[in-house]
């Protein structure tokens, strides 16, 4: 059965491509194609899209177009950040580096952290990493520490700039800092909040571009040695030849996302509050997992739902048509509790029934409405026939006969 | 109606679909995710979750992915090293039929609004003149799963249906071959599916590497001491092979293990012969059964006449003993094809 009109609330795992970025994609694989590192005029006219696409994200996050290192998605930014600055001080240093991030980052940080025997460092109820306490965790001598900009799971956002401080303080301005900003960039002007961090990953699919296709923002400073080699490519920091339609949408879509922020937030903000509270009027044991919506991006509904099996709710959603997510996916495309929640002492109970709605520039009034109906209807649902369920199958555990 | 068929990404489940669809039921294929371990060539490995959704997608119809690993480790995998360390012969699929796929799943499916759930089985379900209804061999005797489902109750048997039970497996690849599924001559799936790896070493190392094995001595009848194997936990009452008893001397079986001496004795096939055995755990619950029964000890067995009378089966003939742990599953001596329902062989002197 093909679920009927969509109601698309999982915008923090992949979203609409923006017109903006879908017209510049368009344009660009329709024009006589060159390679960006050649000499003739095609190779220098891609050279030129892909400069001028450099201008605009570098503007957006505040940095020099120099800084920027184009990427096949986030996590490659990820795993260069972490991998590329570790290797670089290796290497300088001689000594194995140490590396350090918060429990709640996505497996793209995690892994390679948990590669290099790097610390985890816990994080509070809401899956903030506490300032105040950071240093606790720290050596003096740590080489770099990566803390996201906002979780990509329940949408708490960090106060980078106090992180960035205690551990500037603590390492007396040796480690090195990268945030993961991929969940927070529709949300967020980064060039104040990430203004202190050394690194920064973009994935372009977050915020309208297209899937494949990030960027690691590098301050010129930073020791950073290439995990891809090749052809030298991006300053010798990624070797590929660059994917320049990718690059060119992720632009154009940066370029809107950043312009119409501050009214996407608002906009976007009522959305979700009208929503949660719309669930919550209409449902008794709906619990916002983060309760102070303050802490969190505008888009982000994450809510722990009574009496319900978050797969099951899921199955009901998706068979209404509405796409909403669980926990982060696995390989193999089952639902298990996410280390984000478990981080943040969420137990198996509650997060049973965890549940994430995630809006964003596309999302409408209709779509609330129409979720918020959907969705009591299926958590009535389940809960009835969990009652039945308990009724109906009771008996005696394998009793002899 | 609305069915769910869980598609384990082989071909009889991959048919299974086809035919619920082709007779005109609304089809949810799903997968179930068993298992979390390091074994990945199981029933629940990323390449056959591929399968089964691949299948599905050239079906045209919809696929998901459940997630039973925890209750599978609690009912299933947690429970067989536990037999194991007890010394029984624990049968997993059987738990995994009684817990999983037709207790948590069906309740599932039930819920989420089907109004049936289909495998890919080989077995059958049948209506008697009252209206109860009853399990039955899978019309290919060879590839027959009836002795693993005994423990299905009529409840859940009145919204299960296993479309691919009437066919022999031979149909099953004809028709998924004429359907153009990618599974039609993949492999039948083989032994423990969560222990992954060559047969006897892969058991060994997987109950090693979360219990600890221990050594034992082999005795004959007279108490003489005639070999020794690495492992009582992996010792099975009738089995031949693998004592270390060397060649030569007539067969001789294990008829006796003493789990808490650590001693294994062995003797003629004669001496593994036995007039009864006491069960336990008798299923499906709801239903009692005294008198005449055909008892089949294993997956593939020969059925035997008894009489079972309270916990106890009376042969008809000396029998082959069965191990602790082992199910036992009752056929209706006047309709030889029927699972009136089923137990399990207690511990000795239990």
């Amino acid at each position: 059965m093909t679920p009927s009109p969509t109601v698309y609330l999982d915008h923090a795992a992949t979203g609409p491509v923006r017109p903006e970025a879908l017209a510049a994609l368009q344009a660009w694989l329709a024009e006589p194609r060159g390679n960006p590192s050649g000499t003739h005029h095609l190779a220098r006219h891609a050279r030129r899209a892909l400069d001028d696409a450099r201008d605009v994200l570098a503007h957006a996050l505040g940095c020099g177009p120099g800084d920027l290192v184009f990427t096949a998605g986030g996590t490659e930014a990820d795993n260069l950040a972490v991998l590329g600055v570790a290797e670089a001080v290796a290497a300088r240093t001689g000594r194995a580096p140490l590396v350090a991030c918060s429990a709640v980052e996505h497996h793209a940080v995690l892994e390679p952290v948990h590669a290099l025997g790097g610390v985890v460092i816990p994080v509070d109820a809401t899956g903030r990493v506490d300032p105040g306490s950071l240093a606790e965790h720290l050596a003096a001598d740590t080489d770099l520490v990566s803390v996201m900009a906002a979780n990509n799971e329940v949408g708490t956002v960090n106060d980078l700039a106090a992180l960035t401080a205690a551990v500037a303080a603590h390492t007396d301005g040796r480690a090195r800092v990268h945030t993961d900003a991929v969940a927070a960039f529709p949300w967020l002007d980064l060039r104040q909040a990430a203004a202190g961090v050394d690194l920064l990953t973009l994935s372009a699919h977050k915020f309208g571009g297209c899937q494949g296709v990030g960027l690691l923002m590098v301050r010129p400073d930073v020791p950073l040695r290439a995990r891809l080699l090749g052809g030298g490519q991006e300053r010798d920091r990624r070797s590929g030849t660059q994917n320049v339609a990718g690059i060119v949408a992720m632009a154009a879509a940066a370029a809107v996302t950043a312009a119409e922020r501050d009214a996407t937030v608002r906009r976007v903000a009522g959305l979700r509050d009208r929503f949660v509270d719309g669930l919550r009027e209409r449902l008794d044991g709906v619990e916002e997992t983060v309760a102070d919506r303050r802490l969190k991006v505008a888009g982000n509904a994450h809510v722990c739902i009574d009496g319900v099996v978050s797969e099951e709710l899921m199955f009901l959603l998706d068979r209404s048509g509405v796409c909403a997510s669980a926990a982060s996916s696995c390989a193999s495309g089952a639902i298990s509790l996410s280390h984000v929640l478990e981080a943040m002492g969420i137990d198996r109970r509650r997060g049973a029934g965890a549940v994430r709605f995630t809006f964003g520039w596309s999302s409408t009034d209709d779509d609330v409405e129409r979720a918020v109906g959907i969705a009591v209807d299926a958590v009535c649902r389940l809960r009835s026939a969990r009652s039945v369920r308990s009724a109906r199958f009771a008996r005696p555990a394998r009793a002899a006969g | 109606m609305q069915v769910m068929v869980a598609m384990s990404g082989g071909v009889d489940s991959s048919v299974t679909a086809a035919l619920c669809q082709q007779a005109g039921h609304e089809v949810v294929g799903v997968t179930l995710k068993l298992w979390g371990g390091e074994s990945d060539r199981g029933c629940c490995s990323v390449a056959d979750v591929d399968d089964a959704r691949r299948v599905a997608d050239q079906l045209g119809i919809d696929h998901h992915v459940f997630n039973y690993s925890e209750q599978f480790d609690a009912a299933v995998v947690s429970p067989y090293l536990r037999s194991h360390e007890l010394g029984l012969t624990p049968n997993p699929c059987i738990e995994c039929n009684r817990a999983i796929k037709f207790d948590a799943l069906h309740q599932r499916a039930l819920a989420l609004g089907f109004d049936a759930v289909a495998t890919g089985h080989h077995a059958r379900i049948v209506t008697r003149a009252d209206g109860s209804r009853r399990l039955r061999r899978g019309a290919d005797e060879a590839k027959d799963q009836s002795y693993v489902l005994y423990m299905i109750g009529e409840q859940v048997l009145a919204s299960t249906m296993f479309p691919v039970g009437d066919l022999d497996k031979g149909e099953v690849r004809r028709l998924a071959g004429e359907l153009g599924l990618r599974t039609a001559v993949k492999p039948d799936s083989q032994d423990v599916c969560f222990i992954a790896g060559e047969r006897s070493r892969a058991r060994e190392t997987f109950l090693g590497d979360r219990i600890g094995l221990r050594p034992a001595r082999v005795l004959d009848a007279t108490g003489d001491e005639v070999g020794r194997v690495p492992a009582i936990e992996l010792i099975t009452i009738g089995q031949r092979k693998g004592l270390g008893l060397g060649g030569g001397a007539a067969p001789r079986y294990v008829v006796d293990i003493d789990h808490r001496a650590g001693v294994v004795t062995v003797g003629e096939r004669a001496d593994l012969l036995t007039d009864t055995v006491t069960l336990q755990d008798f299923a499906p619950s709801e239903r009692s059964w005294q008198g005449a029964v055909l008892a089949q000890c294993s997956a593939h067995g020969e059925p035997q006449p008894a009489v079972l009378n309270g916990m106890v089966l009376r042969w008809d003939r000396p029998t082959k003993r069965v191990a602790p742990g082992q199910s036992v599953v009752f056929y209706d001596p006047a309709a030889p094809d029927e699972v009136i329902g089923g137990a399990m062989a207690a511990a000795v002197g239990a």
